[in-house]
């Protein structure tokens, strides 16, 4: 269970298509196997090893140094509050207390019904929108203890569209034509000097 | 000073010293030199520094200021000055130490490492009186099994990243690694993949601290009640150097000594942890005799008269000794001089079937393994996997190739350890590696590439490509089915690479000192035939034989015939070890009476021995080895005999003593000055030389009387077109006697398939794992069948001695390739 | 007052009146589509720098003394001068892992503008012949994730990336990589490493920056994102124009995150170099003020890493000597304000915290300190500090920044500045940071410390358990 579906290799070997070396494609494998079960499974890391061509040793490795990285599974929406010095002038410890109470667990737990996970995290790029949190990436600004009961009812009831499952970050891939390619290639097949470096004042090729 | 020694040095100062430091040395390194140690963790000299740890902080001057710098990581430059001294230095390395005792447990009274342990002793050298860190400590779960052999308390690490850096970048298994971040950073394999590397004992002997052990050596002794011997591995060709240690008279662990020349600190666990065998309870304390169908205890001097008889009763023609490469520098000379001067039989074999011509190993030119791991050197591998069979060898052959540029060609019949990073994998059909051989070298040489063996003009023509700089050979038997003929031609048409050199790949223990000794029919000690040394032993030995005798091939061949009435097994046992069971079988049968000296009973031994005299072990008497180079190092007893247990050299001086002839020896040295006497290769062999080069050994040079022997133009005998070509190939953890005696290793032996190439697997159309029937012209085997991407096609690869199954059931010796069928069973 | 405000698409954005070098798009609605940005002068710079000889683009760039924006503020164009030559391949890696406490500028560059940034690559690539480009986005940034990859794939399809670029022999890919979560990745070689697929743990440099041996062990030039944004402006409108912004030293625009206790926090594009801290926090086209009935205590001026300012250093002008000569850095335009209800030990701790959790775990006093002295001063905050504790703190500190730490003045206690940078015991900055909070609060506050601290050393400590999985 939990290898990548057909699909999802197809997608891998395209994201690693993308890198001069296989290995460089680790983490963003790693979301593709939380996309698609929620958390990144063993049997997901055994198939990026082989995809990648490193040991399960090595992608356990990497990915345990992140902290997006779920290697157990998680609610459906992970809610992380910014807990740091921005958010924290503002009342983020108010609202992770908030919170805990309003879901009935504490932070790193998940609810009984597996639906949210809460998470206190560092700063999230939105300072100035103190406090601040995300579910499953989206952000949510300046937010009250009114907002996030709110958000919890809206989730509960299937009113917050903006918010994928757990796993999926960008709704977009990037993809390249293959006819538009400029080429790929391993280190040590790219040592040339590059054609347009040669030109002149004109900026045409000498 | 000359104006060249002036380039490659700079000139630095060490608190307040000058000191001429190497170009590019790092400052630690040139420190040590300089007589000054600097505390360090996770600097380890064999690997490529990563600076983590800090405790090698010193001021360091680069002209711009003092400021503190990891010397692990500093290049010494011209004009640099370095100060391990000074305040500030102490405060950091203060500041270090007790960051890593923080989350230390202080469990030293009971911790294995506690009396050798780099963090204990640097604490009392560099570090904080007292901890002012008042909260609780990390806690982990107690160690948790790496492997079946290694145990990790990660309670203890210090997150020195040795081991994981030696499992990544000097092993190649990265099995291990750092997992979690930061505070909770730990070293861990992943869920349910252990860390299966034949060198996992590494990472124990250099952990700074108690986190790593060795089920072995847990809980087994204090390091202050251990006593140490330099001595000599045994269990390979490779000759790694050991430290042997024992407490209360028993070997309880080996170390790798870092010897430049040779294995550079790094052992394969069976190097490591062989030793178990010999504190076996299954080992010989006596000498043993035939009653009916057992072999019972007795008295040395009944099985040594009954030996005597045996001996002098036979005509000495029909008297063969198989094996002796298990022996001593000194033990084998010793035999050599009773079988071939006082016995008189030439019929002395030490290689049993599965070596190659003594003239083609001695006689070509030789390569050390340094020569052989030249940067940007060019090696062709055509012999044995050395990752399977010499493990030593193969962290230097992959050092050289993953590290230092050389290129490795590798001419082997499947897919082996070295093929990851092999810049090109020949493989040639099994019986046509000489033609590929003859292909790849006119290739290089200029001519047009033709296909041969298999193998397309392309492929050939590539790897013939890459032929550049000094080039090495390395040159052993891959596949125990395929005649060593082959292998011998195909390294004579190598040797037309101009300037190419050979390194041996023979694996067995020190089967290069006994060809030295002479142990093989027509030769002589010392690399020299009878034809041309007779005159000179004539002065020394009671007698020469009159000209060649019989290989163990021909021995076997001849005692089935009812050719030959004895046969002595210096530590043999032609049944597992011979490619032809058959053949071993009715020899062992058809022989009259059969003499073994050894440690253990085998399977031959139990079959038909009538005498069996307890031979001591490597541990346990002193002597030297000859590694695979033709380095010859120190071999020491640290512990005594099992029971009456005695050194094969004493058995050799006891039996010719009361044949009536006295060997002359009455010790070691006795031995080893007749040896540097008789022999002028060896006369830089004294005592003082050996006590001088304790750690890199003695190298002998040069062939001797020895010439290369012609190309005998073996090829495949095809008699079937559907069958496959068998290749056996040993592995690491084979159903040896020493894997069978060590308690720790003895589960790590392969379970036995018989692996295919995918298409000729399809052709079966089985599901992988299933029981097949394997069969030749002389057997056949029913074992279960896999797929593997390094097989070729045509070839069917099984592992020689796997427990249950001998391989060498299907081998008939005389061929020169062996052709099998599977079939569903 | 002024007239142009928050705009509701770009939550955090203040479009205000001043100079738009970087944001000018930001307040339209579409602004991240390609069609929006072709019908805003969008490729023109592309086109002008390929209308030139790659050395003269260089060239262009190093005239600009574009600093780079990502935190070290080194010439962007002397930088790129260090490729050695020859040894290609080059690549480029462009820094998109903002995740300094307070930071949060590239994110709105990426999310409103990505087009921006992808020229800005582009114009690296043709100036330096690099083989490719690596775009590295944090991976909590879903939005810039989406909006790059839908650039990327208009730009690919639009011939402005890959082969044969706008029809000329300039040919290079844009890769978008995305992180997981790892604050230290933002530096360089520790980006590096995660690019290659690797724990994100920095490198030793010296001996060897990345663009020497960098990417794959190839010559590689890292550059922030709002670096590559000046880019295409630069060639538009030349080195010149450039810097008719901002001061000598430091020409252009910087975007600055202002946020805490401030009227209205946001994001200001501010001429580089002239604005001081003052303007920034008073002047009304900025954050117009402390929060009603309050006043300023103190502020992080440079992101979490940055040793604290106080009033008295009000007037210094937002540029790096000046701020570095005061005791404290300005490398990410984040800064942090905090009026005079903020308990300045709490304060301290929640950055230490933030180091400690994000310590790579590499080196020993990093790993090992941060943890330590967050406990401590947990310690304290809860009521269980001991006299010895301040001590402690310090020693500690020094552990791992050893020397006196950079720390701003304190005219009434007759304090002089201790001015930038600190000495580490590490390999990467992040251990010392956690020092600077520290530091700056001990200084300045030591009363709020003491006053939470038991008066007995002997009283028994209540061990916080550490966080480890079994
Ligand atoms: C701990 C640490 C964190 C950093 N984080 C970032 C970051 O998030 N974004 C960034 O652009 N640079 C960051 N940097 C700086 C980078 O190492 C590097 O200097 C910068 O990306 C170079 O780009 P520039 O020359 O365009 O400024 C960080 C440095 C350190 C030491
Ligand atoms: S200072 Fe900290 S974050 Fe930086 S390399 Fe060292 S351990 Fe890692
Ligand atoms: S020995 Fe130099 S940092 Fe560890």
């Amino acid at each position: 269970m939990s290898r990548f579906t057909p699909d999802n290799e197809a997608i891998a070997r395209e994201i690693i298509s993308r890198y001069p070396l296989p290995k460089s494609a680790l983490i963003p494998l790693m979301h593709l196997a939380q996309e698609q079960d929620g958390w990144v499974t063993e049997d997901a890391m055994r198939h990026i090893a082989e995809l990648t061509g490193t040991t399960p040793a090595e992608v356990r490795g990497t990915g345990t140094f992140y902290e997006m990285f779920k290697f157990h599974p998680v609610g459906k929406y992970v809610i992380n509050i910014c807990s740091n010095i921005a958010c924290q002038l503002l009342g983020a410890e108010n609202l992770l207390e908030h919170a805990e109470k309003k879901l009935g667990v504490k932070v790193g737990g998940t609810t009984a019904d597996g639906l949210f996970t809460l998470e206190d995290v560092e700063c999230i790029a939105a300072c100035t929108e103190a406090p601040a949190l995300q579910v499953n990436y989206r952000y949510r600004l300046r937010v009250t203890v009114e907002d996030f009961d709110q958000l919890i009812d809206d989730i509960r009831n299937g009113n917050a569209r903006d918010i994928p499952e757990h796993g999926t970050l960008s709704l977009v891939r990037q993809s390249i034509p293959a006819d538009r390619m400029a080429g790929i290639v391993p280190p040590e097949q790219a040592g040339e000097v590059p054609v347009w470096m040669s030109r002149n004042d004109a900026g045409e090729q000498n | 000073m000359t104006d060249t020694e002036a380039k490659t040095t700079v000139s630095i100062t060490v608190n307040g010293e000058a000191f001429e430091a190497n170009k590019g040395e790092l400052l630690i390194d040139a420190c040590e030199r300089a007589g000054v140690h600097v505390p360090r963790f996770c600097y380890h000299s064999r690997m490529q520094p990563v600076g983590m740890c800090r405790m090698c902080l010193a001021e360091v001057d680069t002209g711009r200021g003092p400021a503190l710098q990891p010397t692990c990581m500093l290049p010494c430059s011209d004009g640099m000055s370095v100060d391990t001294e000074s305040e500030l230095t102490q405060k950091a390395q203060s500041g270090v130490l007790e960051f890593l005792l923080i989350n230390h447990p202080l469990d030293c009274p009971v911790c294995d490492k506690g009396g050798e342990c780099p963090l204990q002793d640097q604490t009392m050298s560099y570090g904080p009186g007292e901890s002012r860190f008042i909260e609780e400590k990390r806690h982990y779960e107690k160690p948790i099994p790496l492997n079946d052999n290694v145990f990790l308390d990660r309670e203890r690490c210090i997150l020195c990243d040795r081991c994981t850096r030696f499992a990544d970048t000097v092993a190649g298994d990265k099995l291990i690694h750092f997992m979690d971040r930061g505070n909770n950073t730990q070293v861990n394999t992943f869920p349910d993949e252990p860390f299966a590397s034949y060198f996992s004992g590494n990472t124990v002997q250099i952990c700074p601290v108690g986190a790593l052990t060795a089920k072995p050596y847990r809980f087994k002794a204090r390091p202050w009640d251990l006593d140490e011997t330099v001595s000599t591995a045994w269990t390979d060709s490779a000759g790694a150097r050991i430290a042997v240690q024992s407490s209360r008279n028993q070997v309880i662990r080996l170390l790798g000594i870092d010897s430049d020349a040779v294995n550079w600190g790094w052992l394969s666990d069976k190097e490591r942890f062989a030793f178990e065998a010999l504190n076996s309870e299954d080992r010989l304390t006596a000498p043993l005799t035939r009653a009916g169908d057992h072999l019972v205890p007795t008295g040395w001097s009944v099985a040594l008269d009954k030996a005597v008889s045996l001996l002098s009763d036979t005509d000495p023609s029909r008297i063969g000794v198989i094996g002796g490469a298990r022996l001593s520098n000194e033990s084998q000379y010793a035999w050599a001089k009773l079988a071939k001067g006082v016995i008189g039989t030439d019929n002395v074999d030490a290689q049993l079937g599965d070596g190659l011509p003594p003239e083609l190993v001695l006689g070509l030119p030789r390569a050390t393994i340094d020569q052989t791991c030249t940067p940007g050197g060019t090696i062709i591998v055509c012999g044995p996997d050395p990752k399977e069979e010499i493990g030593s060898l193969y962290l230097r052959l992959r050092h050289a190739v993953v590290h230092d540029g050389a290129k490795l060609i590798e001419l082997t019949p499947s897919a082996t350890g070295l093929s990851p990073f092999a810049t090109h994998s020949l493989h040639p059909r099994p019986g046509e590696i000489a033609t590929v051989a003859a292909a790849l070298v006119a290739a290089a040489a200029g001519d047009p590439a033709v296909a041969a063996g298999g193998l397309t003009a392309e492929s050939i023509a590539a790897a013939a490509g890459i032929i550049d700089g000094p080039v090495s050979v390395v040159v052993g038997r891959a596949s125990l089915a395929e005649s060593a003929d082959c292998i011998a031609d195909a390294a004579l048409e190598l040797a037309a690479i101009p300037g190419a050199r050979f390194l041996s790949a023979l694996r067995r223990g020190n089967i290069h000192g006994a060809l030295d000794a002479g142990m093989s029919p027509g030769l002589l000690p010392g690399r020299t035939t009878i034809a041309s040394g007779a005159d000179r032993f004539a002065e020394v030995w009671p007698s020469t034989p009159a000209g060649s005798g019989l290989d163990t091939a021909a021995m076997l061949a001849a005692a089935a015939a009812g050719d030959l009435d004895l046969l002595v097994l210096l530590g043999a046992d032609p049944l597992n070890d011979f490619p032809g069971r058959s053949l071993a079988a009715s020899a062992l049968e058809s022989v009259p009476n059969v003499i073994a000296i050894d440690m253990f009973v085998n399977d031959s031994i139990d079959a038909a021995a009538d005498i069996v005299l307890a031979a001591s072990g490597p541990t346990e008497s002193d002597g030297t080895f000859t590694n695979l180079e033709g380095r010859v190092s120190v071999c020491c007893q640290r512990v005594t005999p099992p029971g009456t247990a005695r050194a094969d050299w004493m058995i050799a001086s006891e039996l010719s003593r009361r044949l009536g002839t006295d060997l002359g020896f009455d010790s070691i040295e006795s031995i080893r000055s007749e040896i540097a006497s008789v022999s002028p290769l060896h006369s830089d062999i004294t005592e003082k030389a050996l006590v001088d080069s304790v750690v890199e050994g003695l190298l002998i040079e040069g062939p001797g009387d020895l010439v290369a022997p012609s190309p005998t133009g073996a090829g495949p005998n095809i008699h079937d077109a559907y069958s496959l070509r068998l290749v056996a190939a040993r592995s690491m953890y084979d159903d040896g006697v020493a894997l069978r005696n060590s308690p720790s290793s003895r589960g790590l032996a392969r379970s036995i398939t018989v692996r295919l190439s995918p298409p000729d697997f399809d052709k079966i159309g089985v599901a992988r794992g299933t029981v097949v029937k394997v069969e030749s012209a002389g057997g056949q085997l029913l074992i279960p069948v896999e797929p593997d991407p390094g097989v070729p096609e045509g070839t069917a690869v099984l592992p020689w001695a796997a427990p249950g199954s001998p391989t060498n059931t299907l081998i008939d010796a005389s061929a020169t390739v062996t052709d099998v069928r599977v079939e569903r069973a | 007052m002024p007239t142009h405000a928050y705009v509701p698409h770009a939550p955090g954005y203040v479009d205000n009146d001043g100079p738009k070098l970087i944001t000018k798009r930001f307040p339209l609605e579409d602004s991240y589509t390609l069609e929006r940005y072709e019908a805003t002068g969008g490729y023109s710079g592309l086109r002008s720098a390929l209308d030139r000889k790659p050395s003269e683009v260089h060239s262009e760039v190093r005239d600009a003394t574009l600093l780079g924006r990502g935190g070290a503020g080194f010439p962007a164009g002397i930088k790129w001068g260090f490729l050695p030559p020859g040894k290609y391949p080059y690549y480029l890696v462009v820094n998109g892992d903002e995740s300094e406490p307070g930071t949060y500028k590239d994110r709105l560059l990426m999310e409103r503008d990505p087009h921006q940034v992808i020229e800005g690559c582009l114009i690296t690539c043709y100036a330096l012949g690099l083989a490719q480009c690596f775009l590295y986005v944090r991976g909590e940034m879903a939005l810039a994730q989406e909006r790059l990859s839908q650039a990327l794939n208009d730009a690919y399809a639009a011939g402005y990336i890959g082969r044969n670029i706008l029809g000329t022999d300039f040919s290079v890919d844009i890769t978008l990589s995305w992180g997981a979560g790892a604050y230290i990745v933002g530096e360089e070689t520790a980006l590096i490493e995660s690019l290659e697929g690797n724990r994100g743990r920095p490198r030793l440099k010296p001996p060897f920056f990345p663009a020497a041996i960098g990417l794959y062990g190839q010559p590689t030039i890292v550059n922030n994102i709002e670096t590559m944004s000046n880019l295409p402006w630069i060639m538009n409108n030349g080195a010149e124009q450039f810097k008719a912004y901002g001061s000598e030293t430091s020409p252009g625009t910087r975007l600055f995150a202002v946020s805490g206790h401030v009227k209205r926090p946001g994001v200001y594009e501010v001429e580089h170099g002239v604005t001081t801290f003052r303007d920034l926090f008073y002047g009304d086209n900025f954050c117009q003020g402390i929060r009603e009935g309050h006043e300023l205590k103190m502020f992080v001026p440079g992101g979490g890493s940055a040793p604290w300012f106080f009033p008295e250093q009000l007037d210094l002008p937002l540029e790096a000597r000046p701020v570095g000569a005061a005791g404290s850095m300005l490398p990410s335009g984040a800064i942090v304000v905090m009026d005079e209800t903020t308990d300045a030990v709490k304060a301290a701790l929640r950055l230490v915290r933030f180091y400690a959790r994000e310590s790579c775990g590499k080196c020993t006093p990093c790993r090992e300190g941060t943890t330590w002295e967050e406990r401590i001063l947990q310690r304290i905050v809860d009521g269980h500090g001991r006299p010895s504790d301040i001590e402690l703190l310090l020693d500690v500190a020094d552990n791992i920044s050893p020397g006196p730490y950079p720390v701003a003045a304190h005219p009434d206690a007759g304090l002089d500045a201790i001015p930038f940078p600190p000495k580490q015991t590490t390999i990467c900055p992040l251990g010392p940071s956690s020092v600077a909070p520290i530091t700056s609060t001990i200084r300045r506050f030591r009363d709020e410390y003491e006053a939470k601290i038991t008066k007995s050393d002997l009283i028994p400590v209540s061990a916080a358990p550490v966080e480890v999985e079994s």
